[in-house]
């Protein structure tokens, strides 16, 4: 009996060390999304061309009938370079990736744009930065996943990597496609 | 002199705030009013800061933001449930009492209450000492002079 008492201390503090040390492995960074199966927020953005007010621009309105991505970056992201080939990939694999370039200035975004690639089906201009504080973004690249009647179903924070894609969210898209 | 004045100019200085004159609301009160809001409202891009004390491009959206909201006629509370709504409880530095953060009140209490139960379980453990004890016989302290060996 006093031996096993004697233990107690000593198994608490494992199982102290346990949770702190599961919490180390945690991203503090990464903040749940408060939009999960909630509907994406409105929004109505101008496009990034040169034409006046931007040109076609990008509406949450739009999100419908078919599950899409979107996508939340800026020309002065240093993570999304190293996500563009990714987003390529993801668009030539026939998945709609539209995009919100988050606090850029539209010629940026469009020189940008020229130099990496553009895999985007649909661009809005968020220069003001409201729309992106509505989808409750922390920083850029940030990816949505969008179902068909227009709900967030995932949230990728930080850049898509091909492990990401492969593992989760394509599977995810797939079976969003099957959804009624 | 010069020594003295820069004391006096540290003593001074109040504590660098990020808000930036170009964001204050005209009204003091409700500057005031916004400041508390921000003070309690985590930036999200430097999670320790708050966005009153962050100058990160983000934290200034968001005190632009809590102003617009005190302006239009909101308040305090609905300015927080207006951020809340969208970044989570985490925003606030100070988080409500919730399920999820149960532990965080109340685990201090707990581990108080657990540790004052044990010490109090070994209090009474412990063998109390005896005053009826018998003294020494003669033989008895004869015997201990012995084994201690000669005094010096």
């Amino acid at each position: 009996m006093k031996r096993v008492l004697f233990i107690l201390p000593v198994i608490a503090f494992a199982g102290l060390a346990a949770f702190l040390g599961f919490g180390l492995t945690q991203d503090p960074k990464e903040l749940p999304s408060q939009l999960i199966d909630r509907p994406l927020p409105e929004f109505v953005l101008p496009g990034i061309t040169d034409a006046p007010g931007g040109g076609p621009g990008l509406a949450s309105a739009s999100f419908k009938g078919e599950p899409r991505l979107l996508n939340v970056w800026a020309s002065w992201c240093a993570a999304c370079p190293q996500e563009h080939p990714v987003l390529e990939r993801i668009a030539a694999e026939g998945f709609p990736v539209y995009g919100i370039a988050w606090k850029d200035k539209p010629e940026d975004s469009r020189a940008f744009l020229a130099r990496y690639g553009d895999p985007y089906s649909g661009m809005g201009s968020d220069f003001p930065g409201r729309t992106a504080i509505d989808l409750g973004v922390t920083g850029a690249p940030e990816t949505f996943v969008v179902d068909k009647k227009g709900r967030v179903r995932f949230k990728q924070i930080g850049p898509i990597s091909p492990e990401v894609w492969e593992g989760q969210i394509r599977p995810l898209m797939q079976k969003l496609r099957a959804e009624a | 002199m010069k020594r003295a004045l820069l004391a006096l100019a540290l003593m001074l200085a109040a504590p660098a705030a990020a808000v930036l004159p170009d964001e204050m609301l005209p009204d003091a009160a409700q500057e005031a009013r916004a400041r508390a809001i921000s003070k309690d409202l985590r930036c999200v891009v430097c999670q320790n800061q708050s966005i009153d004390d962050s100058d990160a491009p983000l934290a200034r959206d968001l005190r632009v933001l809590v102003r617009e909201q005190i302006a239009r006629g909101s308040s305090d509370a609905e300015v927080r449930d207006y951020v809340v709504a969208r970044y989570g409880n985490f925003v606030l530095l100070k988080p409500p009492m919730e399920g999820d953060t149960l532990l965080l009140w109340l685990g201090p209490f707990a581990i108080l209450l657990l540790g004052g139960a044990g010490l109090i379980f070994w209090q009474r453990r412990k063998p109390v000492a005896t005053p009826d004890a018998t003294p020494l016989t003669e033989a008895e302290r004869a015997e201990l002079d012995r084994l201690a060996g000669p005094q010096d």
